[in-house]
Parts: C-alpha cells; structure tokens; sequence
C-alpha cells in the first residue's frame, strides 16, 4: 500500500501526541514515563512523511537512518522490514527512539518543522524497535566470512555498542570490555529506567551477542590491560577507544565535602546501575530523600535525570538550580516539559556559591546568589553576571552538581604515546578517528567531551568504517 | 564469575581469601585494590590486595567483618565464587630507598601493610614494623610481617601481647632513639591520624591509606573524594595512599558516616535473615 493521500492533505495532519503516563502516577515512579505508539497512532502519523526527493531527516541523522524508507515499509505494514532497514544504519533503534534529541537531528532537517510540526520520526522509530522486540523475530544482518582480524573495543557505551555492531558485521572478531560489572555503560548507570528502561538496553545488547560479539565485562583498560598489551600478547589489530566522559566536575566551591553532596555521576550510578532505590533488597545505599528538600545544579539533561529521580525517591521539594535562564538551558524540550508536569520548582538565574551545613558536615543548605544576563560570552550565549547582595539559602539536604564531565584520564596515563588536548580528551582525526598511536582509534564523548547518545553513535559507526580500512589494508 | 580457591580464618570476624583473577594477578603493585561485589544485588565495595600469585593466577585479600556486604563474604570458603571482581586499580606506593622506615598496621590494617613493606625491604631500606591490636586474639598475620621486615614489635591495647600501649608509643621512642626516614601507616582513622600528628614535628614523609567511600573506583563518580591539602582528591585513581601530613582526617571521618543507618539497617537485617542470604549466595554460585 502507497501513501495515497495528497500533500497538502498531509501537511494539515496534526502530529500524533506520544502518550504518556499522567505526571501525578509518574513522578513517584520508576516506570517509563512515555507509552509508545499503538498501531492506529502509528499508521495515522506515518501517513504525515510527505517523502521527499532528499531527505533531510536522513542527512540530519549522525548514523544515517534512512527514514523514508522506514516509513514507506510501516505504511505497507510490514514493521518487521522497517526495523530491518532501521539496523542496517542503527544497532540501539529502541535506545535512540527514546534518547535521540530528534527535534535537533532527524526531526530538526524534517520539511514539515518549517511550517507545522514535524514527522514524529523518533516515536515511529521507537514503536518500531519495541514491536520487533515483542514479535521476537529480531532480524540479524548478515555476517561477512571472518576476516581473521581482531579488534578490541574499550567502553560498552553507545560509540562502543555501535561500533561493535558495525565491525562484527564486516567480519571482524570483536570484543567489547567493559569496567563496570554491567554492559550498556552511560545507557545504565547514566540514563534512567524511567526514561530507558534497563531490559531495552539489555536485549539490544543481547542482539550484538547473537551476531558474534564479545563481551568481558570488569577490566579497566588501562589498569587491568594496557593498550600495548592489547595489541601485543593479546594480539588484537586494533582497538577503540570509547571510553566516554566519566570524571565528575564539581563547582570548586566551599562546602562541597559535606555529606549530601553529590555528583550527577554518582546520584544516577547508586540509582540506575546499584538499584540503590531498591534498598535494602539492593544493598548500596543512597540518601534516604524522603521527605527531604534536594537541589540540582545544571541545567543538561543529566540536571533533567537528577531532579526527576530525587522526586521519585520521595523528595519533598525538588529543585534546579541554573545561573542562566530557561532558553538557554541544553536538555531537551521533553525533558523541561516533563520535569515541569512532574513539579520540578525551577529556579532560573540563580548560581549556588556555597554548600552550607551543619557542625558535624550534614548539608543544610545551598547559598545561592541571582544572576543577570549580560553580553554574549564566546558560546554565544549571554553572559551571566551576579547580582550584588543578593544572597541567598535554599534549604536541602541533598545537593546534586550536575554540571559537566571531564576526561577519564585511566587509558591516556598508562598510554604515553597517546596524544590528549589540554583538557585531557584524546586527539582523533574528525573522519578517520585515528589517534597518535597506530591502530588504536578514539570517539565518543573522550574525544568530543560530553555530547549526545547518538553523536557518540555516530562516532562508533565512523570508527567502524575507519577501522575495518586499517585492519584491512594493515596501512596507517 | 570469580572463584575462591583457598580461605582460611585468621582471627576473629578477620578471614583471609585467595580469589581467581588472573587480570588482576598479572597487574597487581602494592597499594593497590580491588572492588568486588559478590551477588547480582550486591553493593561494590573495595579492599586492598594482600598478595598476588602470577602463575595461578591468584590475588588475597583479608576481610574483616564488619557490614552486611564484608559479613556475607565471611560466610563464603573455598569452592564459593564472588560475582564481580575488578582491579588493579589505584595507584601502586612509592617505592624508594628511604632508609629507615617504619611500616604501621592496626587490626586489618596490616594485610595491607604487608606487600609495601616487603617492596621496600626489597628496595634496600630497613624495614621497622609495628602492629597495634586491642589484644593477643587480634594480633593478625604477624609471621608473615616478620618475614616482610628486619624488626616487628607489637603492641596491645592490654598488655595481653607484645608490649602494652599504643603504636605510636612505639613509634615515638624509635624516631627518638634512631631516626626514622619514612612511615606507613595503615588501619582505623584515628590510629593513622595520630600517626600524623606523631610525625609531623620533625616533617617524617609519611604515607597513609584511605579507605573512603567508592562506588565505581575509576573516578566516574567522586564519592571517595577527599580533602588533601586545599584540593579535593578522589581516593579511588588519586590514592589510596596520600601525605598523611596533608589528609583533612576530620571530613574522611564525616564522610565515612553518610550510609551508617543505612548499613545498621542491613546488618541489622543480616543478623536476622542472614542465613537465607548466603544460602541464596552460595546456591548461586554452585549454579554457576
């Protein structure tokens, strides 16, 4: 079946709303927050793409999804190919169907955003991936003949995964190592369960498994193995080095030793990857935030993760904390829209400059001072400068820096001849993503500094291309 | 799945172990540490590698029960299996050729203790030890410290053993009598912080280790961090040995206490159904 509807009848469909779970049920809970499409959204909303001759949506994807072919095979009704024709580009579809920031990639280059909504490609590729998960018929790509070629992935994060998926298809022997006891990396200890549930993670990870990847999960590559002897004694031809953003930026300011200070990193670690909310059938502990006043500091979609989780862990007041103003904020819209359902207090134009607390070092307080907007600074946006005597607490027992990540310095301080920028990340070349070191290539967040799931994507494929050339050729 | 091979008691509540891990067998200094954990529900803790065996592929480590997670491992022996186990990780000690040195162990401490104290017997020093327990049944490991020093003397809180008093009673009377070039001190904070205060007059480089909170031990999170000298270090990729003369010991031991309900919890509820536990922990490692 074609679409035969005329394009400007299209144009005059309304975008399907995703349905959600009401703020009020969710913001006590763990459970996803967004429902998916049923059939009938679905059918209605693909019926939007108006397929144009080139695709934006296409070009706007950092992995190259090919959408309108996906949509052209979900409106002939055959879901099982469109999730088919989402892998050949995509190996995490129902990850990125949740993640994605679409609005800026697929749906940002969609001709419909200039004058109505755009095609609501993320969801469509979400009830996709789901579908195909529930049908269990998960289609498995073609395996190229061995190659006899080795290569090492180090960090079981979206560039990790994605490019894992990518080279175990051309032919490659791969394997992933992991630090953490748990593959997914930022996708479980980062992302959590009411927004990515832990299971999708799992069985996208279990189709790489099927297709021949391996996994060694508790090696901190860099402390228990170096690269050197990765593709020594271990004898692997090249590794990837995808080791993502993981070293905690705090605010230098004082008090930020007192019990109840937290970063990001380590809130959302206890909670997705330790299950810490499950205590005590999970033993590691966290905070107890009931009934607690909790702050968060950023304004990221870490920030979004934090505050949304101290609300589910029985937070009596839950509140973000940010020294520019709401326009200028990172997180996705989705994310600000839902945290506000949910009664998340912003407080904009506000910068903390103190952790207070009491004698014996238990948070109390977060002294904050208001902020105005100045010139433009050099990201563009406009400067915030503190306004004079304008003091003040916010009270809480909990305080959440969520402003940033830095380089992991283990692989660059056990790997002389790997070249760092000033900041520590690990210089690649922007197509190749060779590093100084021959055969050992690097993307993702240690390159780029923290970014998306799908840049990170985008880098595993990039690598993937890049690397299956080298161990080809053997030629650096 | 990681296997003990070997377990043995070596005092009470303190049990040592011998785990398969070759990864981290091969790369294990002195200094360094594990995180385990030993079910799918389990909490990550650290503990500092003992000893490690290349060839079978072997590390020790000592365990004193004292929470659920370090009560529960106690329980395990020899043909169980612990879940996780991940390491080397931190960084090694210093090794150098100091002199005299004086290597400090309180309780637990001094497993520890042990494999700097023979690297830097190994490096040529003249290697002092001191063990401090409350009394005799504590004293743990001390054949092994012997063979690991020139001198060990030991100390009890009652006399019952070696001689009565504390280490740092020791300590004061051998910087006094002969010079002392450098010191290692390892067990509870106080022990350690007083340690400092002893060597700090006469500026004695001396190194202790931290054992503060950690999650993952590879610098993602920062809740190990700790205060030395004005700047935050984080004990797990910075340590866990630092300047004894520069660790803030006030805010390590506040922030030590951040999960106490929540570990008197779980070990309250230990004490009650604990059985079942290890049962349950036990079962799934016959399991595999």
């Amino acid at each position: 079946m074609a679409n035969t509807i005329p394009n400007k009848e299209r144009m005059k469909m309304p975008r399907q709303p995703m349905p959600e779970r009401h703020a009020h049920a969710r913001a006590r809970s763990f459970e996803e927050v967004n429902l998916g499409y049923d059939l009938d959204l679905v059918a209605l909303e693909a019926l939007r793409c108006l397929a144009c001759a080139k695709p934006a949506c296409t070009s706007g994807c950092p992995v190259g999804v090919k959408v309108k072919d996906f949509v052209d095979l979900i409106i002939a009704g055959d879901y099982l190919g469109a999730a088919a024709k989402i892998r050949e580009d995509n190996a995490l579809p129902a990850i990125t169907g949740r993640v994605c920031p679409q609005e800026d990639q697929c749906e940002g280059g969609c001709i419909m955003s200039k004058r109505a909504d755009s095609l609501a490609i993320g969801h469509l590729e979400r009830f996709i991936a789901d579908y195909e998960r529930a049908s269990g018929k998960v289609g498995i790509p073609t395996i190229a003949p061995r190659t006899g070629k080795k290569v090492a992935i180090v960090g079981s994060g979206p560039a990790g995964l994605s490019a894992a998926g990518d080279l175990v298809q051309k032919g490659h022997q791969v394997r992933v190592f992991e630090a953490l006891h748990e593959l997914g990396g930022v996708l479980v200890y980062g992302i959590p369960e009411f927004r990515l549930p832990k299971e999708i993670v799992k069985q996208d990870i279990d189709v790489l498994r099927a297709m021949g990847v391996e996994f060694e999960t508790n090696v901190v590559v860099g402390k228990s193995v170096t690269l050197d002897e990765l593709m020594g004694e271990e004898g692997y031809d090249a590794v990837f080095v995808a080791t993502g953003a993981g070293l905690p930026q705090f605010l230098s300011i004082p008090g930020e030793s007192l019990n109840g200070v937290y970063s990001a990193n380590e809130f959302l670690t206890r909670i997705n990857l330790m299950r810490a909310y499950r205590f005590p059938e999970y033993d590691e502990p966290v905070y107890d935030c009931r009934d607690k006043d909790v702050v968060v500091v950023g304004a990221g979609n870490t920030a979004m993760d934090s505050v949304r989780t101290a609300l589910r862990l029985g937070a009596r007041s839950a509140t973000l904390v940010y020294r520019r103003g709401e326009e200028e904020m990172p997180a996705r819209k989705e994310e600000i829209k839902h945290a506000k359902e949910e009664g998340v207090i912003f407080r904009m134009l506000t910068n903390p400059v103190e952790m207070v607390g009491t004698e014996k070092g238990w948070l109390t307080g977060v002294r904050c001072v208001d902020m105005e907007l100045g010139e433009p600074d050099e990201s563009g946006r406009r400067k915030p400068i503190p306004v004079a005597g304008s003091e003040f607490v916010i009270d809480a027992s909990v305080a959440i820096i969520a402003a940033g990540t830095g380089a992991n310095p283990l692989v660059q301080s056990t790997t002389p001849d790997l070249a760092t920028n000033k900041k520590n990340y690990i210089v690649a070349d922007p197509e190749s993503l060779r590093t100084s070191k021959r055969g050992v290539f690097a993307g993702g967040d240690i390159v780029t500094g923290g970014a998306t799931v799908i840049l990170a994507m985008g880098a595993g494929r990039k690598a993937a291309k890049s690397i299956h050339e080298y161990v080809t050729t053997m030629t650096w | 799945m990681f296997p003990i091979v070997e377990a043995r008691v070596l005092g009470p509540n303190v049990k040592e172990f011998e785990i398969a891990a070759p990864r981290v067998a091969r790369k294990h200094q002195a200094g360094q540490f594990i995180i385990l954990r030993i079910y799918d529900r389990g909490e990550r803790i650290p503990l500092t590698i003992k000893s490690a065996d290349r060839e079978r592929g072997t590390i020790t480590i000592v365990v004193q029960a004292i929470g659920k997670t370090t009560s529960l491992l106690n329980e395990l022996g020899k043909g169980d299996s612990i879940l996780d186990v991940v390491g080397p990780l931190g960084k090694p000690s210093e090794i150098e050729k100091f002199g005299t040195v004086v290597v400090i162990g309180g309780g637990v401490g001094t497993a520890i203790a042990l494999p700097t104290a023979a690297a830097l017997r190994d490096a040529g020093n003249h290697v002092i030890a001191i063990l401090g327990a409350r009394n005799k049944g504590l004293v743990i490991l001390e054949n092994d410290i012997r063979a690991a020093s020139h001198e060990t003397f030991i100390m009890t809180d009652d006399g019952s053993y070696g001689e009565k008093g504390l280490v740092t009673d020791k300590l004061r009377e051998l910087i006094a009598s002969r010079g002392v070039d450098f010191v290692l001190a390892i067990g509870p904070i106080p022990m350690m912080r007083a340690v400092a205060e002893c060597t700090r007059p006469q500026s004695i480089r001396t190194v202790v280790s931290l054992n503060s909170i950690m999650v993952d031990g590879t610098g993602m999170c920062g809740g190990c961090r700790v205060m030395i000298g004005n700047s935050s270090k984080f004990a797990c990729v910075d340590g866990p040995e630092f300047d004894a003369h520069e660790v803030d010991f006030k805010v390590l031991m506040q922030r030590n206490e951040m999960y106490k309900e929540s570990e008197q919890k779980a070990m309250a509820d230990f004490r009650l159904n604990g059985g079942e536990e290890v049962k349950r922990v036990r079962g799934a490692c016959a399991n595999g």
